[in-house]
């Protein structure tokens, strides 16, 4: 392959072991998971095998914030894996803790049948669409992931919502693959 | 049938350094007992009480945690007792206050009293399970329900006392929520 033909490659490709080694990185004990179609067998299926994560699957997001707030008292890290429906159903609970509460709510959101493309705001698909406008009406700091030259949002973003006591989304454009 | 504050009086003698995860009416009878340091008043969004009270479980397993949660909040949360039955922290006490009502809300009826929480804990996998209507029971079993092996879950049925203040501006102070941090961390 071509050096310029491998560049545009990599700027195609998400690889779920970037992620993880990311997460891993940013201090994250606590994966606080439901199954979502783009990130279950790139990242739910492996971290479900390591060791190193302590992964507890919920039966509704909105209990994920919860969690994660109260092990924030402990000062222990966790990140909210989720589909962007349960994002959506997961509003109220967002709102009261992680943006009204100041709690250092982390979440990664993969975007449902989203085009990797095109950006979240173009998505041809409604509930996709409204994703970044709400983050944003909400003050919600928010980075966009659909190439492995995206990963190296995540620490400062983790880093940065631990520190300041905020919380922070990763948007996940593109399945990552499981590589 | 209880009456709540008199129950929680009961149940206050047999808490020392616990954190007390409570909420809404429960929350209200609760903190008039006394200021009190680990409480935890601040939940943020109704039915995510046993949430906050799992996460905290999980964060400091070397201490123990009290939910007094309402009968209607659990019924916004009725997964949360499958996910904390599956984690199975051996620190956490699930107390549900049943008055069939949501009184912080007008004291409108819960879709269908004839609810059995406890049941649905047991068939959940929580690790002991038990339900209270009778004041002088409870007084003889609160403190060994407390020293049980957890998840334990029980139900206290009850009538609410007198009318209630809800003063949510003193239930939801940052400061306190900094305050609580500090001694759960410590």
């Amino acid at each position: 392959m071509e050096a310029s033909a491998a560049a545009t490659a990599g700027q195609r490709e998400l690889h779920g072991s970037g992620i993880i080694a990311a997460v891993k990185a940013s201090g994250i004990e606590y994966i606080l998971a439901l199954p979502d179609i783009t990130t279950s067998s790139g990242l739910l299926a492996p971290i479900a095998k390591d060791a190193a994560f302590k992964l507890i699957r919920v039966c509704k997001e909105d209990e994920c914030v919860g969690i994660a707030s109260g092990l924030s008292y402990a000062d222990k890290r966790s990140l909210i894996l989720i589909q962007h429906t349960g994002f959506l159903d997961s509003i109220n609970a967002i709102r009261g803790i992680a943006v009204e509460y100041a709690q250092p709510i982390c979440m990664m959101v993969g975007l449902l049948q989203h085009d990797p493309e095109t950006t979240p705001r173009q998505s041809p698909r409604y509930g996709v669409r409204i994703v970044e406008p709400i983050l944003d009406d909400m003050g919600i700091a928010h980075h966009y992931l659909s190439a492995d030259a995206d990963v190296g949002k995540i620490k400062p973003g983790i880093d940065k919502a631990y520190a300041e006591s905020k919380p922070v989304a990763f948007l996940i454009g593109r399945r990552p693959k499981a590589s | 049938m209880m009456k709540r504050e008199e129950c929680f009086r009961i149940l206050a003698r047999h808490v020392k350094d616990e954190a007390v995860v409570a909420t809404y009416s429960s929350a209200v009878d609760w903190v008039d007992l006394g200021p009190r340091v680990m409480n935890y008043t601040s939940i943020g969004a109704m039915g995510l009480d046993s949430s906050h009270g799992l996460g905290l479980a999980l964060g400091r397993p070397d201490k123990r945690v009290i939910v007094l949660q309402g009968d209607g909040s659990l019924l916004m949360n009725l997964g949360s007792l499958v996910t904390i039955a599956a984690v199975a922290p051996k620190n956490l006490i699930h107390l549900v206050v049943q008055n069939d009502t949501y009184e912080a809300n007008g004291s409108q009826p819960i879709p269908n009293a004839k609810i059995d929480f406890a049941s649905m804990a047991r068939a959940s996998g929580y690790a002991v399970c038990y339900d209270f209507s009778d004041l002088k029971i409870f007084e003889q079993q609160v403190g060994h329900v407390l020293e049980q092996e957890g998840p334990v879950f029980a139900t206290l049925h009850v009538t609410p006392t007198k009318p209630l203040k809800y003063d949510y501006p003193s239930l939801y102070d940052p400061e306190k929520r900094k305050a609580f941090k500090a001694q759960w961390r410590s």
